[in-house]
């Protein structure tokens, strides 16, 4: 991932290189916008008209796909994104109390990103891991019977 | 020596790669020739991390292991389980489609081969599309993604159907909390769905798969795409199929966080790379599925079952089971529970067998209250209901879903007037919004039960209202089932709904 630029200093141009390759796929827009938001952490507003464009598609129709799912973000995350688990497995372990106490450890709420924008905090539905509850991720590591001590110390927030 | 420490997520998720480090480390140091594989689980999550080490032939078991322990691990001198396989939790199973999951390297084409895999698929390549649906009709398979439709014939219809193009969707957005087993399979032996499409693509016609995986399962992502690479670089893929003369080739497709995209339409359309809005039915996916063609949508388990059923035969699978739920189930033990884990076993044990005896009752210590069984549009099981046989038709006369067999276990000091009002709250969430009866309903049975908790009685008739109103007119199950959880916590549960009311006067 390229160092979160401010989405105006975002070419069209590499929007349109970096997606173009995969214009032949069956589907090809959520390979688009992950390929994007890879790339940028964000889905840049300036890679609506492009996508319209080469998909053949309403401007408010690439919108309306980039808005239906919770994983694409129109602005940069934190530094580390923390996603905890609040689905019901997690909460038969008590998880809804330690989503609480981590939230009010790291200052901020469901979505918020700490002011030093060192960690965005999401809610998520389930990692898998529901016989080793309660569970978070961050970034890509998974973490099992987790405590907020723990989250604090992983995220060396 | 040969080591295994799972590269399984729950295994990760519990220290296995600290552990992996440490036996290499230490491997090193005192320069023992070991030979470390990365195994999937084996399902026992409450070991995790559980490594194995081969001695006399056979391999001994040990965990949870943390890196400190691996030095006493090495020299022998660690405490054990002994043969991982008379563990009595592992003992107790009937392992068909997970019978490779945690034996063998899941990224080791030669491995699954050698032990069973690949051998359904060059049965199925001796025998027409006909005989292939019939086989898997003859197996009295189910989709094990939680509808319970036959698999047999839905194949049938897509085989049946003409068109320039058919497709093999398999749908791994396993987004139920209490449900890891599609995860499982795919991080442990990920050869065998790869190899269950291709029998399900030879059955119907269809020269193309997709699976679509959740975005929340990285590793799984990772194992499942390494090994379509593997497997089309070894001709288990592509335009040849193990010289068979007939096509299929498959991609990993990445979901994007939208729980509705289980729901078989939702997927296509989102596979599409559309909102992912619920579609109408009819027409049928096997008919009218992806870019309109006729399309087999199975979940991964169905699929991954696929090749036991042809390597052992139909009859051999369909002897297991109660009734008309044939074969084996694969149970995922979870939530407050001393012995978590995935158990495959033939339909028809009791729940309460499962949460007491196999499960050893709660993480806790303390009573059981409920087990939601069936993900979160699933009922709430009060401890009396707990005669109730594992089976489709079992569980539907018991007012509950066996759905993806996932069990969430809660004490006694869960409320149940939360877990309903939790349920309302998903729903609203992650509602697609097509349709008025899930959009608008849920954010008002979240306001219901809220009035309900501050004390208003006549409140309850209206959530049972609404609940009718939810499962009677929405399109697909997220609405339509979402009155699963709640009316069974207030019907089963009352005392969490009066004691709030009590309180508030």
């Amino acid at each position: 991932m390229r160092d979160a630029a401010p989405a105006s200093d975002i070419d069209p141009r590499d929007i349109r290189d970096l997606v173009t390759p995969l214009a032949g796929l069956e589907g090809p827009l959520l390979p688009m916008l992950h390929a994007i938001q890879e790339e940028w952490g964000h889905v840049p507003a300036a890679a609506v008209p492009v996508l319209a464009d080469i998909l053949n598609l309403g401007r408010a129709e690439v919108l309306g796909v980039i808005s239906f799912y919770h994983d694409f973000r129109d602005h940069p995350a934190g530094r580390q994104v923390l996603k905890i688990c609040r689905a019901e497995a997690c909460q038969a372990m008590g998880g809804a109390g330690m989503a609480a106490e981590t939230l009010v450890r790291l200052g901020v709420d469901w979505h918020g990103t700490t002011p030093d924008g060192a960690v965005t905090v999401e809610p998520v539905y389930c990692l898998g891991l529901c016989a080793c509850a309660p569970a978070a991720m961050i970034g890509d590591r998974v973490i099992g019977r987790v405590t907020p001590e723990r989250l604090v110390r992983e995220l060396g927030a | 020596m040969k080591v295994w420490v799972p590269m399984d997520s729950a295994a990760r998720a519990l220290g296995a790669d600290d552990v992996a480090k440490a036996v290499a480390r230490e491997a090193a140091a005192r320069g023992v020739d070991v030979q470390l594989i990365r195994n999937g689980s084996r399902g026992m999550v409450w070991l995790e991390p559980l490594v194995e080490i081969e001695r006399d032939g056979q391999r001994l078991a040990y965990g949870p292991v943390a890196p400190a322990d691996v030095a006493a691990l090495l020299d022998g001198t660690l405490e054990g389980h002994g043969p991982v396989e008379e563990i009595p939790f592992f003992a107790r199973q009937t392992r068909l489609t997970f019978a490779r999951c945690g034996v063998i390297d899941p990224l080791d084409l030669d491995d699954y081969a050698a032990h069973g895999g690949l051998a359904g698929l060059h049965r199925a390549i001796g025998m027409d599309g006909a005989e292939i649906v019939a086989e898997v009709t003859a197996s009295g398979l189910r989709g094990r993604g939680g509808a319970g439709f036959p698999t047999g014939i839905k194949w049938q219809t897509v085989a049946g159907a003409v068109a320039d193009q058919k497709y093999i969707v398999c749908n791994a957005d396993e987004g139920d909390s209490g449900t890891f087993a599609d995860r499982m399979i795919m991080e442990g032996d990920p050869f065998t769905l790869i190899e269950g499409m291709v029998i399900a693509g030879l059955g119907v016609g269809a020269t193309r798969g997709y699976v679509y995986l959740r975005s929340e399962y990285p590793d799984a992502i990772r194992v499942m795409t390494e090994a379509v690479r593997i497997a089309r670089a070894r001709g288990l893929l592509g335009p040849d199929v193990l010289g068979s003369g007939r096509a299929f080739d498959m991609e990993i497709r990445k979901g994007a966080g939208a729980y509705v995209c289980g729901e078989e339409t939702s997927l296509l359309n989102s596979l599409e790379g559309k909102r992912g809005t619920v579609r109408a039915k009819p027409p049928l996916p096997a008919l009218e599925g992806f870019l309109g063609k006729p399309t087999v949508v199975n979940n991964v388990i169905s699929l991954a079952t696929v090749p036991v059923i042809f390597e052992r035969s139909a009859q051999y699978y369909a002897d297991f089971g109660l009734g008309r739920s044939r074969g084996t189930v694969t149970l995922q033990i979870a939530g407050n529970v001393a012995r978590g884990g995935l158990f495959e076993t033939a339909f028809g044990l009791p729940l309460g067998e499962v949460v007491n005896d196999i499960a050893g009752g709660t993480a806790s210590g303390r009573p059981v209250k409920a087990v939601q069984v069936g993900g979160p549009l699933g009922a709430y099981m009060p401890v009396s209901k707990f005669d109730t046989a594992m089976g489709y038709e079992d569980f539907d006369a018991a007012g509950g879903l066996i759905g993806h067999a996932g069990l969430v276990v809660f004490d006694d000091s869960a409320d149940m007037l939360t877990m309903a009002r939790f349920a309302m709250e998903f729903c609203a969430v992650e509602s697609c919004g097509k349709c008025t009866p899930c959009r608008i309903g849920a954010v008002r049975g979240v306001e219901t039960i809220d009035r309900i908790a501050a004390g208003d009685a006549a409140a309850i008739p209206l959530l049972t209202d609404l609940c009718e109103t939810m499962r009677d007119g929405s399109l697909c199950a997220l609405g339509g089932f979402t009155p699963y959880p709640v009316l069974s916590a207030l019907t089963g549960f009352p005392d969490d709904f009066a004691t709030q009311r009590e309180a508030a006067e």
